[in-house]
C-alpha cells in the first residue's frame, strides 16, 4: 500500500484506505473515491501543489496535504 | 399549479435543458429566506402548464454548503410553506453515469415522483458509447429519458414522460433501491425517523407514503450532522438524537458514511455493464491535453493573464462601434425633444435630466453584455474551473481555496451573485472572508466610469502611447491584486480560521451552448436595463432637481458684480450650478476630497455614486449638460469631459485626477444593493458597515496617495 502521490503522473491503482476529517472524507467517497475505485494519477507536486485525478470518468483536483490520507494498490 | 423541480450534479447541463424545456426566460427569484437565485418558469404540457423550478446543482444531497442545503430542502419540501415538488427531473451526464446516478438514488429514495434525463446523449454518441435506457429504467424504476440540451433530442419525449408521472405519482416513486446492508443501521433509522421536526413530516399522512420518506431524512441527518457542520435547518433536539443514534450504533460515523455511501456505489458498479457499453477509450483525451497545458503552471499562468488581457482589450474594441451609435441615437432624441418641447424647465428635465441621465448609462449595456457573455464562455467551457485550480496556490495564502476566486471573478460581472454565490462554500468564515473582498473586483457598473475616464484621459486617435484597452485590463489587475491582498490581511486577522480543503472537479472542456448562453447574456442585461430604469432613474429626477434649483434669475445676481453685464449664457449657467442644491453640497464635501484631486463637480457625481456607481455617469451628463449651451447638446459626455476646465483655465480631468478617480471606484463601496445583499447572508448589519468603512477608508488613501504621490513625481 502506497500513498496516491506515489504512483506517479499516468500511474493507475486501487484505492484503498481514504482518511481525513470526516466532512471532506464523505465528500471524497460521494464523489466517488471509495476503497477499492480504480484511480489514475495524472498530475501532482509542481508549483500549484495539487494532486490531479481521474475516477469513474470524473477529474478531480485535492491538495497534496490531504492526498496524503489517500492510499493505492498500485496496479 | 403543479411543481416540478430539477436537480442535477453540477455541469450536466441543467441550466441549458431548463432553458430547452421553457423555451423562454425565467424569472429569477430568491429561495424562501436566503438569496439563492431560484430560477422559475412556466413549462407547457398538453394538459396545461407546471411550474419548473431550477435547484442548485449538487454532488449529493448530504450537505455541507448552504447551497447543498437549499437544494435539499427544495427537493425533500422541508420548510413549513414549501411543500415537495410533485415531481423532480434529475439530471444526469450520460459521460458520467456512475456518480451522477449516487445523486438520483438519493433523490429516489426521499419518495418524491422521479423521472431521469440523461443528458449529453452527443457527447455519448461521439465517444461512441450507448447507454441503455431501458436496463436503466428497469433497475431504477422509474421513467428514463436520453436527451441532449445542446441539440434539442428528447425534449418531447421528456414532457411526455412527465405528464404520466404527473398523472400517476406512483410511477415515479418505486422506493429504495440500494439499501445499506446492515439491520442495526437500519432500525436506528427508523428510531430517529420518529424524532424528525414536524415541518418536515407534516403532510406525510397518505397510506404507506410516510415510511420511506422518513427513513431517507433520517438517513439525511444522520450522514449530513456533525460536529463541525453549519446547517440552519437542522433543530437542536435532531442533532442530540443523532448523536445518541450515532452512539447506539457503537461505531464511528465515518464507517457508517462509508457503509451507506458504499451501498449505493456498490448497487450502481453492479449494473454498470448492463447500464452503459463503451468503445475503447483514446490514450489521451483532447482534455487530457489541453489540461497538460493550461494548468501547467509555467504556461497555464500567463496564459490565462494573457487570454485576460485579450478579453478586456476587446471588450473596449468590440463594444466602441455600438457605443458610439447609442450615444448618437440618443443625442438624436435630445435634439428632437429640444424642437419640440419649448426652452424651460421642461424641456431641461426631459433633455438635460431624463435622456442624458438614463442615456449616459444604457450606453454600456454593449459591454456589460459582452461581459457576461465572456464570464459565461468561461463557465460554460469548463475553463473556470482550471481558473480555481490555478489560483488556489494564492487563495491558499488568504487561508481560502481556489474555489473562493469563482465568485471573485463572477464579482467581475457583479458583486450581488458574486455575493450569493458564496454559498457554495462550506465554512461560514470562509463566505465572509470572500464577501469582504468580492465587491473590490471591478464590477460592471465600475466599467461605464472606467470607460468614460479612460477615454476622456486617452482621447480616441489621440497621440498617446497608453493603449485605452491596456488601461482598462490594468485596473482589472489592479483590483483582483487588492481583493487578494485585503483577503490575506483580513485572512490573518480579524477573521482567522482553519485550512480548508479543496475539492474540485475539472470538468470536460465543451463547446459552449450559445443558445442558453445568450439565453443568460440577455436575462443579465435586462436586469441591467431594469436597474438603469429603476434606481438610476429615479437618482437622476433627483439629482437633475438638486441641480436645477433655487432657480436663478439674472437680475438678483449680487450687484457688487460689475462684469455681470458680460457674462455669457454658459457663465451664467455655472453660476446657477454653483448655487444650486447640489453645487453647495459638492462645496460642502470639497474640502474631504480636495486632497485627491477632485473638485466639487466630481463630488456631486460621488455622492450620487454612493447609491449605485453607474450614477456617476449619469449626474456628470445632467451636471456637464444643464452648464453647456443648448446647440451642444449632441456633443458626447466623454468629449465635454476632456473639455472641463478649472476656473484657473486648467483641465479638471487630467490624466492623474482620472487615474486617482478611477482608483477610488475601483475601491470605495458605493452600491446599496451590494451591502444590502451582505446583510441578508451575514444576517446582521455588522459585516455590511465593516465593508463599507474598510473600503471606502481604502479608496480615500489609495486615491490619496495615487495623486498626491503623481504631483510629487511631476505629473501635473
Amino acid at each position: 500500500m502506497i500513498r496516491l502521490s506515489e504512483l506517479g503522473p499516468g500511474g493507475r491503482g486501487r484505492l484503498a484506505q481514504v482518511g481525513g476529517p470526516r466532512g471532506f472524507r464523505r465528500r471524497l467517497m460521494e464523489m466517488g473515491l471509495l476503497p477499492g475505485t480504480e484511480v489514475c494519477l495524472l498530475r501532482c507536486g509542481g508549483l500549484s501543489g495539487l494532486v490531479h485525478l481521474e475516477a469513474r470518468e470524473s477529474r478531480l483536483s485535492v491538495r497534496e496535504s490531504e492526498a496524503r490520507e489517500l492510499w493505492v494498490l498500485p496496479n | 399549479m403543479a411543481r416540478v423541480a430539477l436537480a442535477g450534479n453540477p455541469n450536466t447541463g441543467k441550466t441549458a435543458l431548463f432553458n430547452r424545456l421553457t423555451g423562454q426566460r425565467g424569472q429569477v427569484g430568491n429561495y424562501a429566506g436566503v438569496t439563492v437565485e431560484r430560477r422559475e418558469a412556466d413549462l407547457v404540457l398538453g394538459e396545461g402548464a407546471v411550474r419548473l423550478i431550477d435547484v442548485p446543482g449538487t454532488y449529493s444531497l448530504s450537505a455541507r454548503s448552504p447551497d447543498e442545503e437549499i437544494a435539499m430542502r427544495t427537493l425533500a419540501g422541508l420548510d413549513a410553506d414549501d411543500a415537495p415538488p410533485d415531481a423532480v427531473v434529475v439530471v444526469v451526464d450520460g459521460t458520467q453515469l456512475e456518480r451522477n446516478l449516487y445523486l438520483a438514488l438519493q433523490v429516489i429514495e426521499l419518495d418524491v415522483p422521479v423521472i431521469v434525463a440523461v443528458n449529453m446523449a452527443d457527447s455519448l454518441t461521439s465517444q461512441g458509447a450507448v447507454v441503455n435506457t431501458e436496463q436503466l429504467s428497469a433497475e431504477l424504476g422509474v421513467a428514463v429519458v436520453l436527451v441532449s440540451a445542446l441539440r434539442g433530442t428528447g425534449i418531447d419525449r421528456l414532457r411526455t414522460e412527465l405528464e404520466v408521472v404527473l398523472q400517476d405519482p406512483s410511477r415515479g416513486r418505486p422506493g429504495w433501491r440500494a439499501v445499506p446492508s446492515d439491520p442495526a443501521l437500519l432500525a436506528q433509522l427508523d428510531r430517529l425517523g420518529e424524532q424528525l421536526p414536524a415541518a418536515w413530516t407534516e403532510g406525510d399522512h397518505e397510506p404507506g407514503g410516510g415510511e420511506n420518506r422518513r427513513r431517507a431524512l433520517a438517513l439525511w441527518a444522520l450522514l449530513s450532522i456533525d460536529e463541525d457542520d453549519e446547517l440552519l435547518s437542522v433543530t437542536q433536539a435532531l442533532r442530540t438524537e443523532v448523536r445518541t443514534v450515532g452512539a447506539s450504533l457503537g461505531r464511528d460515523p465515518g464507517e457508517i458514511d462509508q457503509t451507506v455511501i458504499e451501498a449505493r456505489y456498490g448497487w450502481i458498479e453492479e449494473r454498470m455493464p448492463r447500464f452503459l457499453t463503451t468503445k475503447d477509450k483514446p490514450a489521451r483525451s483532447l482534455t487530457g491535453r489541453l489540461d497538460a497545458v493550461l494548468l501547467s503552471p509555467w504556461i497555464g499562468f500567463p496564459l490565462f493573464l494573457l487570454a485576460m488581457t485579450i478579453v478586456f482589450e476587446s471588450l473596449f474594441a468590440w463594444s466602441d462601434p455600438a457605443i458610439g451609435a447609442i450615444e448618437d441615437l440618443f443625442g438624436w432624441f435630445g435634439t428632437q425633444v429640444a424642437a419640440i418641447v419649448p426652452d424651460g424647465l421642461v424641456q431641461s428635465f426631459l433633455v438635460d435630466g431624463l435622456l442624458a441621465g438614463v442615456g449616459g448609462v444604457l450606453v454600456f449595456v454593449p459591454q456589460i453584455a459582452l461581459l457576461f457573455l465572456l464570464v459565461g464562455l468561461m463557465e460554460q467551457s469548463g475553463y473556470m474551473a482550471r481558473v480555481a485550480y490555478l489560483m488556489d496556490r494564492v487563495m491558499r495564502l488568504a487561508g481560502l481555496n481556489g474555489r473562493a476566486f469563482v465568485p471573485m471573478l463572477s464579482g467581475f460581472a457583479c458583486a450581488i451573485p458574486a455575493v450569493m454565490a458564496t454559498r457554495t462554500m462550506e465554512r461560514q468564515r470562509d463566505r465572509i472572508l470572500t464577501m469582504m473582498v468580492v465587491p473590490l473586483m471591478s464590477c460592471s457598473a465600475r466599467l461605464p466610469v472606467y470607460t468614460l475616464l479612460i477615454a476622456a484621459m486617452v482621447p480616441v486617435g489621440g497621440e498617446s502611447n497608453w493603449s485605452r484597452g491596456k488601461l482598462l485590463a490594468g485596473m482589472y489587475v489592479f483590483s483582483t491584486l487588492t481583493a487578494i491582498a485585503c483577503a490575506t490581511v483580513l485572512g490573518k486577522t480579524l477573521l482567522r480560521g482553519p485550512k480548508v480543503p479543496l475539492l474540485l472537479e475539472l470538468p470536460p472542456y465543451r463547446l459552449p451552448n450559445f443558445r442558453s448562453l445568450f439565453t443568460t447574456v440577455f436575462e443579465r442585461s435586462m436586469q441591467f436595463v431594469r436597474g438603469a430604469g429603476g434606481i438610476i432613474l429615479v437618482c437622476t429626477v433627483i439629482l437633475w432637481f438638486l441641480l436645477s434649483f433655487p432657480r436663478q434669475d439674472p437680475a438678483n445676481l449680487p450687484p457688487s458684480e460689475p462684469e455681470t453685464e458680460l457674462v455669457s449664457t454658459s457663465e451664467l449657467a455655472s453660476n446657477a450650478l454653483h448655487n444650486s442644491y447640489a453645487g453647495r453640497l459638492g462645496q460642502a464635501f470639497e474640502p474631504a476630497i480636495e486632497p485627491l484631486g477632485f473638485d466639487w463637480k466630481i463630488g456631486i457625481g460621488l455622492i450620487g455614486a454612493f447609491a449605485a456607481r453607474e450614477v456617476f455617469v449619469s449626474t456628470m451628463a445632467v451636471v456637464y449638460g444643464l452648464e453647456d449651451d443648448e446647440d451642444e447638446h449632441s456633443v458626447r459626455l466623454r468629449e465635454r469631459l476632456a473639455a472641463q476646465t478649472r476656473p484657473d483655465g486648467t483641465a479638471t480631468f487630467t490624466p492623474l485626477v482620472c487615474f486617482s478617480l478611477m482608483v477610488f471606484f475601483a475601491l470605495a463601496c458605493q452600491c446599496m444593493s451590494t451591502l444590502a445583499a451582505v446583510q441578508r447572508e451575514t444576517g446582521g448589519w455588522r459585516w455590511p458597515t465593516f465593508l463599507f468603512a474598510y473600503m471606502t477608508a481604502l479608496a480615500w488613501l489609495a486615491s490619496f496617495a495615487v495623486y498626491q504621490g503623481g504631483k510629487l513625481l511631476g505629473f501635473a
